[in-house]
């Protein structure tokens, strides 16, 4: 038999490859360079798709980096900064980066698994740590260690379309305070036929459980109460589904599909067949850009109700692998890109503006005192978007009590997702069983 | 053949003149060399097979049994996880809504595509063109017709109602309703997935001898005892399969539920695999998740058994 030197071949391969994946397997998790610059992963860098944002991120890392040479920031991209899908794997497999992206409601997870870094020592040098609302820093405080920095921080209001308003007779200027005013007006506008829809509401994949709970805020209601135990079958459990339920059926404002997710909502809102809606004030510049919305019809109130709202929103958690250098250089990065009113990444509005990005949303809001009316102030000063369609948002907000969202948040809403689309889809729902049953199910799940 | 093979040495021998043979020892170890060859191609795919479906599976198992929070040490829980999976409230109505989803699924995704295969095998022209016709939506990707048919659901304004208004008939709420949620899942999935099976079926009825219809005739038989006593016992075996095969793959439906209903109305449509679903993806449980996922494995590997016992059966007496 003539050698074709195929094994030959072939074993080099073997030998070649396996020595490369070795070498790479060993060459990351090394915070210093051999250059001698600290060196720190970082992750949420818009991605190429998203050019504009994209080039923000970059020329202000690269201006970091100038003035700080002795720090070297290696940035990922990602889109969303966070999928749930891939977190935890993540977290797992000690590929998270040494500061990354969380939203709120990652924050007691990652630190009850002990995959965060305590930044309690390293805070003194944080100026502007004290310059945060105290509420949005409370998320990331574990047993009075501080595990993260808050990136950005929303609310959810009702989302109205001042054009629908109009037409069916309603002054745009007043938007619904209360639950009997959102479905007084939520009647007038699906009256005006050709499938427009009064007030819609999600009612699938948790997303109705989620909105349940915003709604039950809103009453003053709780679906967790202090004492641990489900809080949805009360007076403000029942007037949620009771409004739900005659806006649907009685006064049919509320369209004939149900079981909409978030998407559904944005493409009926943006297309003009949709009153109101409730939503942070994010989704406008989506509503827009994506499902041919005008920010000249899109206003904002809050939310209806008075009492509460549920908040939501991100920030940055460090790896517990870091070193107390990368750390510190960690710190400082956030401070630039984030932390510095009417500058940075999210900050830096004449920038914004300049490159035709959306300036004058009334969130996210980040700061509190003299930080906040700067920012603000550099705000207002670049806006390009209708500020006073948000006036109601702003003014309203005030009074009401910021609410995060429950422990085992998608269990509990899981099982309300259930309630809010029995009341959205059977007509002789009962809702004191459903609540009944909920509460029931809610106590049955097992506390992480 | 063993007669052909036994001969050619001696016919090559007359041309070429065939080398002594070499001691057994060296016989061996060239037969080893030259398979050696042919290991390394399968090392390529036995490792993939390692990598990216064995060991998860194997994984999959282990994790079932343990507190498995990732980032964290995994803890043994004994049957904990299956406990609190079996307690769930959902538990219950995903597994009946997974069997009454296979059971309906097997019905219209039986009969349905079986009439069409006879229909087309009945036609005298444009065969190729209603096959075409027939076969389209299996390349229409899942989550485009699975977000197609949620607005043919609309109850108000969508495809489904305004068809039935316009024939003057009672209109439903279709994937709105608790009572029609499934069934219609079932008719999506009937719709996009029938293409292949039509024409396997097709396939199996070309095969048929033209001869057993025409003794039949001569016998008398009309069409529906030709179909009872031809078509069905001939093709019976292709039905088996396909049965089979059908109820491993509707007890997996995901992408329906997922993207029409998200498990709603009322958890009407939420099914095993979407519950494994929620478990890993929305509550972060993988080890609820994966006692799940091992309930299903069981129940799906007692129908693989079936299906290779029923085909080394068939095997064997062909």
């Amino acid at each position: 038999m003539r050698h074709t030197g195929f094994r030959r071949t072939f074993v080099a391969i073997g030998v070649c490859s396996s020595l490369a994946l070795a070498a790479s397997a060993c060459g990351s998790g090394d915070g210093d360079t051999a250059s001698g610059k600290t060196r720190i992963t970082v992750n949420c860098e818009p991605p190429k798709s998203a050019k504009v944002d994209r080039r923000f991120f970059d020329d202000d890392t690269a201006a970091f980096e100038k003035q700080n040479p002795d720090i070297d920031v290696v940035a990922h991209d990602a889109f969303p900064c966070q999928d749930p899908k891939t977190f935890g794997a993540k977290l797992a497999g000690g590929q998270m980066e040494d500061v990354f992206y969380t939203y709120f409601t990652d924050a007691r997870h990652v630190v009850d698994i002990n995959q965060a870094a305590d930044l309690t020592p390293y805070l003194k040098e944080l100026k502007s740590y004290d310059t945060i609302q105290k509420q949005l820093r409370d998320i990331y405080t574990v047993d009075g260690k501080v595990y993260g920095i808050p990136r950005t921080g929303y609310s959810m209001g009702l989302i109205y379309n001042r054009k629908l308003f109009q037409k069916a007779g309603l002054d745009p200027d007043k938007p619904p305070a209360t639950w009997e005013e959102v479905r007084a007006d939520a009647k007038k506008i699906a009256a005006l036929g050709d499938g427009t829809v009064g007030y819609a509401d999600y009612s699938a994949q948790n997303q109705g459980g989620w909105h349940f709970t915003a709604e039950l805020y809103s009453q003053g209601g709780d679906v967790v109460g202090a004492d641990g135990k489900a809080g949805v079958d009360t007076p403000e459990g029942h007037a949620v589904l009771q409004n739900l339920h005659d806006m649907r059926w009685t006064d049919d404002s509320m369209g004939s599909k149900q079981l909409l997710i978030i998407n559904d909502v944005q493409q009926m809102m943006g297309s003009g067949k949709l009153g109101m809606y409730l939503s942070a004030p994010d989704n406008i510049p989506i509503l827009v850009k994506e499902k041919g919305g005008d920010y000249k019809d899109l206003a904002l109130a809050p939310m209806p109700g008075g009492k509460g709202t549920l908040i939501g929103g991100d920030g940055y958690m460090f790896n517990k692998r870091d070193t107390p250098a990368q750390i510190r250089a960690g710190l400082k990065w956030l401070d630039h890109m984030f932390l510095t009113p009417g500058k940075g990444f999210l900050g830096d509005y004449a920038r914004a503006k300049k490159n035709d990005a959306p300036v004058g949303l009334p969130e996210p809001r980040l700061f509190t005192g003299a930080a906040d009316a700067k920012d603000q102030q550099v705000k207002k000063a670049n806006a390009n978007v209708p500020v006073k369609n948000y006036q109601a948002f702003l003014d309203g907000n005030q009074q009401l009590q910021m609410k995060i969202e429950p422990p085992d948040a998608q269990q509990i809403y899981s099982v309300l997702d259930s309630v809010v689309s029995a009341v959205l889809t059977k007509k002789d729902a009962d809702i004191d069983q459903l609540l009944k049953e909920a509460s029931a199910k809610i106590d049955s799940i097992p506390r992480s | 053949m063993t007669k052909t093979a036994e001969r050619r040495p001696i016919a090559d021998a007359a041309v070429h003149p065939v080398p002594a043979p070499p001691p057994a020892g060296g016989r061996r170890r060239r037969r080893l060399l030259d398979q050696a060859c042919a290991y390394a191609f399968l090392l390529g795919g036995l490792v993939c097979f390692a990598l990216f479906s064995w060991y998860p599976a194997i994984r999959a198992v282990v994790i079932a049994f343990q507190k498995y929070t990732p980032g964290s040490k995994p803890q043994w829980v004994g049957t904990a996880n299956f406990t609190r999976v079996l307690h769930d409230p959902e538990f219950g109505a995903a597994w009946r809504n997974t069997l009454t989803f296979t059971l309906l699924a097997l019905l219209v995704g039986f009969a349905v595509p079986f009439l069409l295969a006879l229909v087309l095998n009945e036609l005298r022209h444009a065969k190729a063109f209603f096959r075409v016709v027939v076969y389209l939506p299996v390349m229409i990707p899942p989550v485009v017709s699975a977000l197609l048919w949620k607005w043919f659901y609309d109850p108000g304004a969508g495809l489904a109602n305004e068809t039935l208004r316009f024939l003057h008939l009672p209109t439903s709420n279709w994937s709105n309703g608790t009572d029609t949620a499934l069934i219609s899942l079932v008719i999506v999935a009937t719709w996009a997935n029938m293409g292949g099976t039509v024409l396997i079926y097709l396939a199996a009825l070309q095969s048929i001898p033209g001869e057993l219809y025409e003794a039949a005739e001569l016998d008398g038989a009309n069409l529906l005892q030709r179909v009872r006593h031809v078509t069905v016992p001939q093709t019976r075996f292709v039905i088996l399969m396909l049965m089979l095969l059908q109820i491993i793959a509707t007890m997996q439906v995901f992408t329906e539920p997922f993207v029409i209903t998200g498990g709603g109305p009322e958890s009407a449509t939420v099914t095993v695999l979407y519950l494994i679903y929620k478990y890993a993806f929305l509550y972060n449980d993988f080890g609820g998740a994966c006692a799940l996922s091992v309930m299903l494995l069981v129940l799906l590997g007692a129908f693989s058994a079936l299906y290779l016992r029923l085909t080394r059966t068939e095997g064997d007496t062909a």
